[in-house]
């Protein structure tokens, strides 16, 4: 391993060695605010290890890794997404009285694994990355360890997790018995040598891991999880799993799905299709049921996810731009529209999750609730959000591969997500003074600035989004050169 | 002069007036009404100094602007006023100021956001008539339903929370059929020629086969169809318009109602020409059936507001067969029904909204006899039925006659059904007057009457009724380049070769 390699790979040993200093820092001095600023000090410097390493890019560390712009970009993505959840975390975590130590260390673990997923050019490096980042996220579920609610939806994910593990292992088995490799890349020198026809090892193989990588991303039919696990988990962790986990899964599925050639899937993409269909329809209609806002945005993100997969399929120019610009978008959305849970419930004895608790929000707390009805419009994807920037390229998408029941049930779905939001909406807004919410606590003022931070980037790169896309353009389209 | 700033203008009035709402209940108030004045009088100025023999490359325009906004996607903040915009505005700025005025006694909480909501919905009908590429009139589009959503929803009446979101659905959803045809659209003409553009000019260029521009053309006729409406759509204006509080009705029944038409006028009829005239015939048969059929519902109606609402499907109806009749007759009375409705149905919301706020009820059964308590009232009330009814002199009969007439050279049969409507009309207006202001007084309740803001509204809005019916040169002449526009770029794509 050369100094090359290990310039490319800084970002990693940036953030493992953080992780080793946060454990002995934790180990010596049990200190609240110490461990938040060591583990915010090291995610920062992760940032900001991505300049030297891109300029190592492409370039293949080991068979297992490949450090290229668009796993740089997704690094960035998911550093900036932890930092957002630990910022959130800190005014909560403090005034809970748990230990709150050890949450950073299973964040910054659980980062690695998520980073570690989108470098990965490599089954075996896909699977170490995604059970690293699934140990540390049964921790971080489980935390509030008094609590009955968080417990099961530990145990929950924890038998998930482990059958996602065996569906995707055998898939990984399958297609290693046909094609004798691991790698992503030589997968698609075979496949275009050996046979033109896909085989019946081939297509099961892959089925099974898209299986597996969908109980992750919580697609339709995999998604009865979701709703319990992120009503369980504490806020920012549900966030957590919102963004980071499914982004990462998503980023890698992109990158191993554009890198295998696309010629050889058989029947899989109209299988894809399907599931993006019903995730669509299953997790718009469900939401409408719900009146635990945590639930609300489980579902709303099995149909997000629904979106992002109708972007996935479209292929062409449009492909990678469009679901990284969702991705950025979806990220910023749900950390902001969690955050305010997290924020709010921070003074509280149980989080406040429920609809009625936030009637006549908006007047109580206006910028707090102003920030939350524009999370929630982003969602919707209306104007003047990053969130309508992202439709349009999930339709530009469907539409430009003339995927017309995709697109159909995007809009179906849309219309749909619009009446749970604005229910959302109608509640921050209500206007009979018996409602007041009264029982909301000083806001920290941590979550109060990441919370401001991630609204001016919704409406700024919602009017005006150019710099992103640029970045995106310059950046993320990286692979498809490959 | 820069177009952005009759953007930006009611958009820093109505940021400003939210921040200042939380101390002061009047500044919100002044500072609205003067940022509409400021852009009134951008408006006027652009009008009265702008060269009629400017002639850019696509035709007549008083001004545009054109600048890159999202340069990847081919996205441009492109704005154009011609006069058809013009006219729009006109009207849009002057409701904005009629709805400040009507909302000053009705609002006394949360003024400031209330004035936040109402400038930014000016905002997006603004955008709306000026903006040049289809993606930006998308984004305003949909820009102007959120804080009318707020509006309905929070100062609106009994049943505001149901009204709001099925106004909201609605709208949303035949927009997202509109985004969709936008976007296939964009991407047909990015595989024709290689650049990928929203542009109105450049995409009016587009080859496209028979089926694939009827296809186009639904996605937009239905987002417009919905906002008009028409009538198999016209379902949430009714709740819409009846449960918003006066300023909303006003600008719903005013300016909303005519982006679906402007929609209609400069994108789906210029865009698919070989397809509208396919579906004029469809088109001119539910504009007929929106006029007879929203003149009876209004007459079946014991609840005023509705009563006004269903009026407006009726008059509306007119305006959607003059603009798939197509001759320069129709249009132009299309375009002075618009106008006049704004301002006749404006006036009768105001009207309406008023008795509302001083008898708590807006039920015609508990009403009656209110011409003796409060003569202003019900004179100004007398005055603006008859002219929704039709009456020579007043804005309405020159736009009901000229469309009436350019269809009878089209299509004889549906100008004849249509006139049936201004029968009916009389109907529902005469009964409206009779019901409020004539026969026994029902509530024991003094009535005050308009007070002199309410009348110096009531009465500028007679004035330019008037003045509408009686010399519409000024907005012929106003109108009428941007109409052959209009045509000219709709019969420059059906005379190219490869047209259907």
């Amino acid at each position: 391993m050369s100094g090359t390699d290990l310039t490319a790979i800084l970002p990693f040993i940036v953030l493992g060695g953080t992780a080793i200093i946060v454990i002995l820092a934790i180990a010596f001095c049990r200190n609240h605010r110490l461990t938040a600023l060591l583990s915010l000090l090291g995610l920062v410097l992760c940032l900001i290890a991505i300049w030297p390493a891109s300029d190592m890019a492409p370039r293949h560390v080991t068979p297992l890794f490949v450090i290229d712009r668009y796993a740089l970009f997704y690094m960035g993505l998911i550093f900036a997404a932890s930092i957002a959840v630990l910022l959130l975390s800190y005014g909560y975590l403090a005034a809970r009285r748990e230990q709150p130590e050890e949450f950073y260390l299973l964040v910054l673990v659980a980062t690695l694994g998520a980073a570690a997923l989108v470098a990965s050019d490599h089954f075996a490096s896909f699977f170490l990355g995604l059970e690293t980042l699934s140990i540390s996220l049964l921790g971080l579920i489980a935390y509030p360890r008094d609590h009955e609610k968080p417990l099961e939806a530990s145990v929950k994910y924890l038998i998930l997790a482990g059958i996602s593990s065996a569906f995707l292992l055998f898939g990984m088995a399958l297609i290693y018995a046909r094609l004798g490799t691991l790698e992503f890349a030589r997968i698609a020198t075979l496949l275009t040598v050996n046979d033109a026809q896909p085989n019946l090892y081939w297509l099961t193989g892959l089925a099974l891991i898209f299986t597996g990588v969908g109980f992750k991303l919580s697609v339709v039919p995999f998604h009865m999880w979701a709703p319990d696990v992120y009503e369980g988990a504490p806020a920012p962790v549900a966030a957590f799993v919102a963004v980071v986990s499914k982004g990462a899964m998503f980023a890698l599925l992109l990158r191993y799905f554009v890198t295998a050639n696309a010629d050889g899937f058989g029947p899989v993409p109209m299988m894809i299709e399907t599931v993006a269909i019903a995730s669509i329809l299953v997790g718009n209609l469900l939401a409408l049921l719900q009146d635990n806002i945590k639930r609300i945005l489980a579902y709303s993100s099995i149909a997000h996810l629904g979106y992002l997969l109708v972007a996935f399929l479209a292929g062409g120019a449009l492909q990678i731009e469009a679901i990284t610009y969702y991705l950025v978008a979806y990220a910023v959305m749900t950390v902001g529209a969690f955050g305010i849970i997290t924020v709010l419930s921070a003074g509280a004895a149980a989080e406040i999750e429920d609809l009625d608790a936030y009637r006549g929000l908006i007047w109580q707390r206006p910028w707090l609730g102003g920030a939350f009805a524009a999370m929630l419009l982003s969602l919707a994807g209306i104007p003047l959000t990053m969130g309508f920037i992202g439709k349009f390229y999930a339709i530009a998408a469907g539409v430009n591969s003339a995927m017309w029941p995709a697109v159909i049930a995007l809009i179906v779905g849309s219309v749909i997500g619009l009446f749970y939001y604005l229910r959302i909406i109608v509640a921050i807004c209500a206007t009979n003074p018996d409602d007041a919410t009264a029982y909301i606590g000083a806001i920290p003022k941590t979550g109060g600035a990441t919370l401001a931070v991630l609204t001016l980037m919704l409406i700024g790169l919602g009017v005006y989004p150019t710099p992103l896309i640029h970045l995106i353009q310059v950046t993320a389209a990286q692979i498809a050169a490959k | 002069m820069n177009l952005l700033w009759l953007i930006l203008t009611p958009l820093i009035g109505g940021v400003l007036a939210g921040f200042t709402g939380r101390r002061n209940t009047a500044l919100p108030r002044w500072l609205s009404l003067a940022c509409l004045a400021i852009d009134l009088g951008l408006v006027l100025v652009l009008w009265v100094t702008h060269d009629s023999t400017t002639v850019a490359a696509n035709g007549t325009w008083l001004a545009q602007m054109d600048w890159p906004w999202i340069p990847q996607l081919g996205i441009r903040l492109h704005l154009g006023l011609d006069g058809l915009s013009l006219l729009l505005i006109l009207l849009t700025l002057g409701l904005g100021v009629v709805s400040v005025i009507a909302s000053w006694s009705e609002i006394t909480e949360r003024v400031g956001f209330f004035h936040f909501n109402l400038m930014l919905t000016l905002t997006g009908v603004i955008g709306v008539f000026l903006a040049l590429d289809l993606f930006l009139f998308f984004f305003f589009w949909e820009l102007m339903l959120v804080p009318m959503y707020f509006l309905i929803a929070v100062w609106g009446h009994e049943r505001r929370i149901y009204a709001a979101i099925k106004f909201f659905l609605f709208t949303q959803g035949s927009g997202l059929l509109m985004f969709a045809a936008i976007v296939a659209l964009a991407l047909i003409n990015y595989r024709q020629t290689g650049t990928l553009t929203f542009d109105y000019f450049a995409l009016a260029q587009a080859q496209l086969g028979p089926t694939t521009q009827m296809w186009l053309m639904l996605g937009f006729f239905i987002a417009f169809a919905v906002k008009l409406p028409v009538v198999p759509f016209h379902t949430w204006l009714a709740d819409a318009h009846t449960e918003a509080p006066t300023a909303g009705s006003v600008i719903l029944a005013g300016l909303l109602l005519k982006t679906g038409a402007y929609g209609l006028l400069r994108f789906a009829v210029p865009l698919f020409p070989a397809a509208s005239a396919t579906f004029a015939p469809v088109a001119m048969t539910l504009g007929v059936i929106g006029i007879l059929y929203g003149a009876m519902l209004a007459f079946a109606q014991d609840d005023m507001k509705r009563l006004v609402a269903y009026t407006s499907i009726s008059h509306l109806g007119f305006v959607l067969l003059g603009i798939y009749a197509g001759n320069t007759l129709a249009l132009q009375g299309a375009v002075v029904q618009m106008l006049a409705h704004g301002l006749s149905t404006g006036a009768l919301f105001i009207l309406v909204g008023a008795l509302q706020e001083r008898l708590h009820t807006r039920d015609m059964r508990q009403l009656g006899g209110l011409w003796s308590s409060a003569p202003r009232i019900g004179a100004i009330g007398l005055f603006f039925a008859i002219a929704s009814l039709g009456l020579p002199g007043l804005g309405n009969f020159v736009g009901e006659f000229l469309v009436l007439l350019g269809t009878y050279r089209v299509a004889s049969g549906f100008a004849i059904a249509g006139t049936l409507g201004l029968v009916v009309s009389t109907v529902y207006a005469l009964s409206f007057v009779q019901r409020v202001f004539h026969g026994e007084q029902q509530t024991s309740k003094t009535v005050v009457d308009f007070s002199w803001r309410h009348m110096l509204v009531m009465a500028t809005m007679i004035i330019a009724l008037v003045w509408l019916g009686c010399y519409p040169q000024p907005a012929f002449d106003t109108a009428s380049s941007a109409l052959a526009n209009l045509q000219r770029v709709a019969s420059e794509r059906l005379s190219r070769p490869g047209e259907p």
